[in-house]
């Protein structure tokens, strides 16, 4: 039987409760949205003693399915007021699955100052918590910390917050260990890093040794399943590899988005970027082997993944610079800010891992204050300097770690991208109609992992629409249902790639949860499960007082065409409306 | 006769040794090729090739193609994060 492991922080005790039946077949974002919208006061602050942090591996994570290691963090957002679920791949994930925890709740609020770290270890029949002081870690860059704690808890891993957490930045990560032990894997969106400082917890830190696995309920289905979505994700020509991701990374996509005029630039300004061939994953495939001298393909962020798209950036001498140059964080800190530099982008990704801070939320607050007059956009030196002055807590580093809604409010600025509060990922709305619909009504803000019609609108992946076309209220919807189950079972939302192409895929992905969990799902329960699941959310949202007049794309959307398509956002709110139709 | 302006993007750059990052080949058609015809004078197996924007737009091979016209190929290619 799994176990709820709470931690709560207003005595620092830890409590193992037996997982309550009705959340038996639920993990990773069914099981944190569920606990969050169960046991969280909808009208609380997020910052207060009656949030909850809740941290949960999927249904397959720990297990030997493939591209598994996902774990989910849920809690009401700081950023967005209402509630958030973001995902990430770190060997933390299967490290909890393992001791047999199901989630962890991160409970209360301690009434004095001060730091501590839960140690959570295997003491032979059940997991044991230590709560110890953390004082020593505070105020410090993660890429010196994580060391330390390795030295000093051996081979362990580790969810935390950098300085932005401290300082309850509305912009702060979750962060976690990759593969090799860097501060460099994140659920960066909402502020959980925010709700986890709240509480006065630095760290979770997680020893396996002699933990007992995950069961299987069914081991030969549990195969059978295994097997086929792992000979999909080989032989998919995106997830294959040497494929595209393993090759050039995520980053492969801002050429194919610059082409197709998609790719927000200057601050949602345009859709093209002249240095879009700079910043590419292309370039940093090519400008890796010249500073090498041979040809480096990507690694693996967590145990288990055969996709493998994380990549390192080195130096002119070859040294390493950072992991991960990302689609999203390139993006980000690169054409939306005018930067056409790999260097400059790639330093600004450090810093953002150094302190904590989600480089979607970093990249268009930072354009906003480009545009806001802070600084000129290209300007990369002076970028990097408010990364600093962000580190060190200053008046200025306080506002632009507030987030891009609260820095476009501060100085003035109108074209500010969010929804909900949280700033839009790198794909124009107004050039790809059925994102933006998803970026408008997914329960989470602006986010495109919640949805990612770019498959089909862009990539074609799923079939092809045409990316202008705006009834997609359906396709939205779809996509949301089959995201939200997806991110319920451990898996990287990248196998999406694979089983909406190989159905066989999508087979093995349900008879791998049937396998540990003795379930008879079929095909058709995919959607229902993520329905159920979305239908929380969006309870929680409305209770929150977020309703369908936050389902909204922001004015100068549709006041401003963008080049070079020349198009603003033409979908009607009667359309967004009608993506929640049946709910 | 017409000149169209093409990119090859990610792995297709394979099939033009020596072809740079970003370099734009100026390919000439006869007038009325499409898409199609240019996938094949560009020596470009039909299953690696996925997307094909002509001018910003996705076009599908039987889209034929006029003087000017920037074509930008892609093999399949995904990511997101």
């Amino acid at each position: 039987m799994g176990k709820l492991l709470r931690l709560n922080m207003t005595d620092r005790t830890a409590t193992l409760q037996d997982l309550p039946d009705k959340y038996r077949y639920l993990g990773g974002r069914g099981l944190t949205s569920t606990l969050v919208h169960d046991e969280v006061d909808p009208l609380c602050h997020p910052l207060g003693p009656n949030n909850k942090l809740v941290l949960a591996p999927g249904i397959v994570t720990g297990t030997s399915a493939p591209t598994s290691a996902r774990i989910s963090a849920g809690a009401k957002s700081p950023l967005t007021g209402g509630i958030k679920e973001s995902n990430a791949g770190s060997a933390f994930a299967p490290a909890v699955a393992d001791l047999g925890i199901r989630a962890i709740v991160v409970e209360g609020q301690p009434q004095e100052k001060g730091w501590w770290l839960a140690y959570v270890t295997w003491d032979g029949n059940a997991p044991k918590v230590e709560f110890l002081p953390a004082d020593e870690y505070a105020g410090q860059d993660l890429y010196d910390v994580f060391p330390r704690l390795f030295e000093r808890f051996g081979k362990v891993s580790i969810a935390g917050i950098g300085v932005a957490g401290e300082f309850l930045y509305a912009n702060s990560g979750l962060c976690y260990e990759d593969q090799s032990g860097r501060p460099a894997r994140y659920s960066g969106r909402g502020g959980l890093g925010a709700v986890m400082g709240s509480k006065g917890l630095k760290f979770i830190v997680v020893d396996r040794k002699g933990a007992p696995g995950v069961p299987l309920a069914d081991k030969e289905l549990f195969e059978q399943g295994r097997k086929k979505l792992t000979d999909a994700l080989m032989t998919h020509d995106i997830t294959k590899p040497k494929g595209a991701l393993n090759t050039y990374g995520t980053a492969v996509l801002i050429n194919i988005m610059n082409e197709a005029g998609g790719l927000p630039t200057r601050n949602f300004a345009s859709g093209r970027f002249e240095g879009a061939a700079r910043i590419s994953g292309e370039a940093l495939f090519e400008g890796n082997k010249e500073r090498l001298g041979r040809e480096l393909y990507n690694h693996a962020c967590s145990p288990g993944c055969i996709i493998r798209c994380s990549n390192t950036w080195h130096r002119p001498d070859g040294t390493e610079h950072v992991s991960c140059q990302e689609y999203e964080s390139v993006w980000a800190l690169g054409a939306n800010c005018g930067i056409d530099s790999l260097d400059v982008t790639g330093e600004l990704i450090r810093l953002c891992n150094a302190y904590g801070l989600d480089t979607i939320e970093m990249g268009c607050t930072l354009a906003v204050a480009m545009e806001g007059g802070l600084l000129n956009f290209g300007d990369g030196q002076k970028a990097i300097e408010l990364m600093h002055e962000i580190g060190k807590g200053t008046p200025v580093g306080r506002i632009l770690g507030s987030g891009t809604a609260t820095a476009a409010r501060v100085l003035g600025v109108t074209r500010a991208p969010v929804v909900k509060g949280q700033s839009m990922p790198a794909y124009e709305p107004r050039a790809v109609k059925g994102i933006g619909m998803v970026y408008a009504t997914g329960p989470m803000g602006a986010d495109h992992t919640q949805g990612y019609t770019i498959a089909p609108e862009i990539l074609g992946v799923s079939g092809k629409v045409d990316q202008f076309d705006r009834d997609k209220a359906a396709l939205a919807r779809g996509f949301l249902e089959a995201t939200a189950f997806i991110d319920s079972t451990g898996h990287c939302l990248f196998i999406a790639f694979a089983i909406l192409d190989i159905a066989s895929g999508f087979e093995g992905l349900v008879e791998e949860c049937n396998g540990v969990l003795g379930t008879h799902w079929t095909m058709e329960d995919v959607g229902r499960i993520g329905k159920e699941i979305l239908t929380r959310e969006r309870a929680f949202n409305r209770a929150a007082g977020l309703t369908a007049e936050h389902d909204r794309m922001p004015e100068f959307m549709k006041l401003e065409k963008l080049p070079p398509h020349n198009v603003v956002w033409d979908v009607s709110d009667m359309a967004l409306d009608s993506v929640w139709e049946g709910y | 006769m017409i000149t169209v302006q093409v990119k090859l993007f990610a792995t297709l750059r394979r099939y033009r040794p020596g072809l740079k990052m970003g370099q734009v080949l100026a390919v000439e058609l006869p007038a009325g090729a499409t898409v199609g015809q240019l996938i094949r004078e560009l020596g470009l197996p039909e299953e690696e090739v996925r997307m094909v924007f002509v001018n910003g737009l996705v076009r599908e091979r039987d889209h034929p193609l006029a003087d000017g016209d920037e074509v930008g190929i892609f093999p399949p290619v995904g990511g997101g994060e």
